[in-house]
C-alpha cells in the first residue's frame, strides 16, 4: 500500500435541488476551504489539487477542471482530473491518496463536484445514439432488471427496499448537510409514491443534487489535526459487456471488496467494521451490496436489512449520513462516501456519529456497475 | 323603458405637449439620467433625495447644492404587480411598480421592475437599471429596473457523423435482412450478439458470423412508467433478452402482452417490420413478443 496516507481535513457543501447563488467555481471553492479550514491549512500548503465529476454532458463544461484550476488554488501545482462514471467520487480520493502513498506529494486536495440543477442527468444518460441496439431510460432504467434479478434469486420480500429508503432518509434528518429531509418518513409514505422504473418507487431512488465534497489527504509527516488513517486502497473495473458477467453482484465488486480487506487485515466485514458509508442509489442497492461486499452470505443480505443490523443504531450501520438516497450530486456522492467514513472514524460526524467508530468502509460503484473504489480508513495507525 | 345614455369620446391634449421648466434641481438629474447616471440631492441635514427635490419636504429649506451619485442598483422597499399592462405603461408585459431604494439614497425612487413573474420579485430584491440606448433626459431614459443576473442560458450543441464501426456494421447489415448476427469467441467459447470483432473479456478476434436464432428468454425486465420516444406507450417493457444460442443477453422492448403479465423466463420472438421497410436498423424490429411456449427455468 505504500507510505502511510490520512484524512486531515474535509469540506462538504449543503447538498439541496438548485444553488442559485454560486457558479460551478464558487462550489467546488466552499468545499475546498473548508477542507482547508478543518485541517487548519491554506491552500499553499497544498502540493497537488486532484479533481473528480461525472461526465461533462451534465453541465455542458467540458474539461471542466481547466476552468476550475484557479478556484482550487491549483496554479503552478499538479492538477488532474478523474472520471470513472458513478464511482468518480471515490477513484478521486483514491488517485489523490497513490499520490502519497507513493511519496509524490505530502498534501493533496481533493474535489469532486455535481451541479446537476444545469440540466438533467437522465437526459445526458440516454442520448440515444444512432445504431445503439439497447433501449434505457436513465440510471433507474439500468438498473431496475438487475434488482428485479435480484429479488427473484433470493426471494426477498417486497417491503425491504422501503425499508432502505425509510433508513437512509431517517439519518438523512441528523445530517445537516443532507438535501432530503422528510419529517415523519414512513414506510406507508414510501410505498404511496409512483413507480418510475418498476420495481423502483419514486421515494427508493437518489435525489438530484448540487454540491461539492473536499478532503484534504496528508503523509505521515505532514499531518495537522486529527487524522482518519488510510488502511487499505482499492479500485476495480469490468467490462460492462461479458457473457456471464453477474450484473447483480459483479465480480469486480467482489474483487475489489476482497483486496481491500486484505489490505486491512479484514476477515469479517461484518463484525470488524464499525460503519460502512456505501453507494446505494437505488433502496434495493443495500441488500445488493451487502452480499457483493461480504457483509452477509449470498441471498441473506435482505434479512440484515430487515433485522435493523444497517440502521444507525444497528450493529453494522450503513449510510448514517444519509447516504446516497439522501443527497447525490453525483460525481461527489462518492467522495461524499469517503469523507463520511473519515468523519466517523475521526468522531467528527455530529449527530449521526456511530459511538467508538473505529474502522469505517468508503465505496462508490459507477456505470453499469462496472467500476469500483473502496477505502478503510482507521483511527489508529494502520 | 328609459333610453339609452347619450355618449361621445373626447380627448383633452395641448398640442405638442406642454413645455415644462424643471429648474436647475430635477434638470440636473435628467440631465445626468441622459447621460446614463442617477443622482440625488443631498438636504441641509445631509440626505440625499433620489429623485432629487428642490425643497426638502422635512423641513421646507431648500436642498444644498451638493448632487451625488447613487445606485446604479437598488432595492426593492415596497412593490405592486401589474397583470394588465395599459397602453401608457412602460412594459407590454406583466410587471411591477416599486419603491426603489437605489445604493446611497435615503429615499425611494418608483420605477417600473421586469421581473417576469410576481414570486421572483419580493421585498429586498436588488434590482439594476435597464438604460434605453438613445436617452434625452427623460424618466424614461431608464425603461426598467431588472433583477440581478444570476444565470444564463447556455446552449451547447455539437453536429457529428457516426460511422458504424465493421462489427456492427455487419450486424445492422443481418438485420437488414431479417436475422440476428453473432459471434463466437474462440477462447473464450461463448457467442456474442450482436455480432463484434473482438471478444470484450479476453481481447481475442472473434471469428466467423454466426446465424442467431431470433427467438429467445427473458431473463430480467424493468416496466417503465417514464415515457421515451422509443417506446409505443407507457408502461413499457424493456427487457434483457436470451436469445437462443446466445451468451449474453440483449436490451430490447417487449411488446403484444400487457405489462404486467411479463415474466422472467418467458419465451419471446422477434416481431419484424415488413420485408419492404427495413433499413440498417434495430428499428426493423419492432418488439419482441410472447411466443406461448412454456417459460424456462432461470
Amino acid at each position: 500500500m505504500g507510505n502511510r496516507c490520512a484524512v486531515i481535513g474535509v469540506g462538504q457543501t449543503y447538498y439541496t435541488t438548485k444553488r442559485r447563488d454560486v457558479s460551478i467555481a464558487g462550489l467546488v471553492r466552499e468545499a475546498a476551504v473548508r477542507a482547508l479550514d478543518d485541517a487548519g491549512l491554506t491552500f499553499k500548503d497544498i502540493d497537488a489539487v486532484v479533481i473528480g465529476k461525472a461526465p461533462d454532458l451534465f453541465e455542458g463544461v467540458m474539461m471542466p477542471e481547466a476552468y476550475l484550476a484557479d478556484a482550487l488554488g491549483a496554479a503552478g501545482k499538479p492538477m488532474m482530473r478523474v472520471h470513472t462514471a458513478g464511482s468518480v467520487g471515490g477513484s478521486t480520493a483514491l488517485v489523490g491518496a497513490s499520490l502519497i502513498q507513493g511519496g509524490v506529494h505530502d498534501r493533496v486536495l481533493v474535489v469532486a463536484f455535481e451541479k446537476q440543477s444545469e440540466s438533467n442527468a437522465t437526459w445526458a444518460l440516454s442520448t440515444h445514439l444512432p445504431f445503439s441496439a439497447s433501449l434505457v431510460v436513465g440510471a433507474g432504467g439500468y438498473f431496475a432488471p438487475h434488482i428485479r434479478e435480484y429479488i427473484r434469486r433470493t426471494g426477498a420480500p417486497e417491503h425491504i427496499g422501503t425499508l432502505v429508503a425509510v433508513k437512509d432518509r431517517l439519518n438523512a434528518l441528523k445530517n445537516p448537510y443532507a438535501h432530503l429531509k422528510i419529517p415523519g418518513i414512513d414506510r406507508r409514505m414510501v410505498e404511496s409514491t409512483p413507480m418510475l422504473w418498476e420495481p423502483i418507487r419514486y421515494l427508493d431512488t437518489c435525489p438530484s443534487s448540487d454540491g461539492a465534497c473536499a478532503m484534504v489527504l496528508s503523509s505521515e509527516s505532514a499531518v495537522t489535526g486529527t487524522p482518519a488513517w488510510l488502511h487499505g486502497t482499492a479500485m476495480r473495473s469490468e467490462p460492462i459487456f461479458r457473457a456471464g458477467r453477474d450484473t447483480v453482484s459483479p465480480d469486480a465488486g467482489k474483487d475489489c471488496a476482497a483486496d481491500v480487506y486484505r489490505q486491512a487485515g479484514i476477515t469479517d466485514p461484518r463484525r470488524q467494521i464499525d460503519v460502512a458509508e456505501v453507494y446505494v442509489p437505488f433502496s434495493w442497492y443495500e441488500p445488493m451490496w451487502l452480499e457483493n461486499l461480504g457483509f452477509a452470505a449470498e441471498g441473506e443480505g435482505w434479512k440484515l436489512t430487515e433485522s435493523g443490523a444497517t440502521a444507525l443504531d444497528g450493529d453494522i450501520p450503513w449510510n448514517a449520513s444519509g447516504g446516497v438516497l439522501s443527497s447525490n450530486p453525483i460525481g461527489a456522492s462518492g467522495l461524499i462516501r469517503f469523507a463520511e467514513a473519515a468523519l466517523q472514524v475521526r468522531d467528527m460526524a455530529g449527530e449521526h456519529q456511530v459511538d467508538g467508530a473505529r474502522l469505517a468502509l468508503g465505496h462508490a460503484y459507477g456505470g453499469g456497475a462496472q467500476f469500483f473504489a473502496m477505502w478503510i480508513v482507521g483511527r489508529e495507525k494502520p | 323603458m328609459p333610453s339609452e345614455p347619450l355618449v361621445a369620446e373626447h380627448v383633452l391634449e395641448f398640442p405638442g405637449g406642454y413645455a415644462r421648466t424643471t429648474g436647475p434641481v430635477i434638470g440636473r438629474f435628467l440631465t445626468e439620467l441622459r447621460g446614463g447616471r442617477i443622482v440625488g440631492v443631498r438636504t441641509a441635514e445631509g440626505k440625499v433625495l433620489v429623485p432629487p427635490l428642490e425643497y426638502d419636504p422635512a423641513s421646507g429649506e431648500a436642498v444644498t447644492d451638493e448632487f451625488v451619485e447613487v445606485g446604479p442598483a437598488g432595492t426593492v422597499t415596497a412593490w405592486a404587480w401589474v397583470a394588465e399592462p395599459r397602453d401608457s405603461h412602460p412594459l407590454d408585459r406583466p410587471f411591477a411598480w416599486a419603491m426603489i431604494k437605489l445604493d446611497g439614497a435615503d429615499t425611494a425612487l418608483v420605477h417600473a421592475v421586469d421581473a417576469g413573474n410576481a414570486k421572483a420579485l419580493q421585498i429586498g430584491s436588488r434590482v439594476w437599471p435597464v438604460w434605453r440606448s438613445e436617452r434625452t433626459g427623460h424618466i424614461s431614459d431608464i425603461s426598467y429596473f431588472a433583477p440581478e443576473v444570476t444565470k444564463i442560458v447556455s446552449n451547447v450543441r455539437a453536429d457529428y457523423r457516426l460511422q458504424v464501426g465493421g462489427g456492427l456494421l455487419t450486424f445492422l447489415e443481418g438485420v437488414e435482412r431479417g436475422v440476428f448476427l453473432g459471434g463466437r469467441c474462440p477462447t473464450c467459447d461463448k457467442v456474442y450478439v450482436p455480432y463484434r470483432v473482438f471478444c470484450p473479456q479476453c481481447g481475442g478476434p472473434i471469428g466467423d458470423q454466426l446465424e442467431i436464432p431470433d427467438t429467445g428468454t427473458i431473463t430480467t425486465y424493468a416496466i417503465n412508467n417514464l415515457p421515451d420516444p422509443r417506446a409505443p406507450e407507457v408502461p413499457f417493457v424493456s427487457a434483457y433478452i436470451l436469445l437462443d444460442g446466445a451468451d449474453i443477453p440483449m436490451i430490447a422492448l417487449v411488446g403484444g402482452v400487457p405489462a404486467h403479465e411479463v415474466r422472467q423466463g418467458m419465451r419471446v420472438k422477434a416481431e419484424w417490420v415488413p420485408e419492404d421497410k427495413r433499413t440498417k436498423s434495430m428499428a426493423n424490429v419492432r418488439w419482441f413478443a410472447p411466443t406461448g411456449e412454456p417459460d424456462v427455468e432461470l
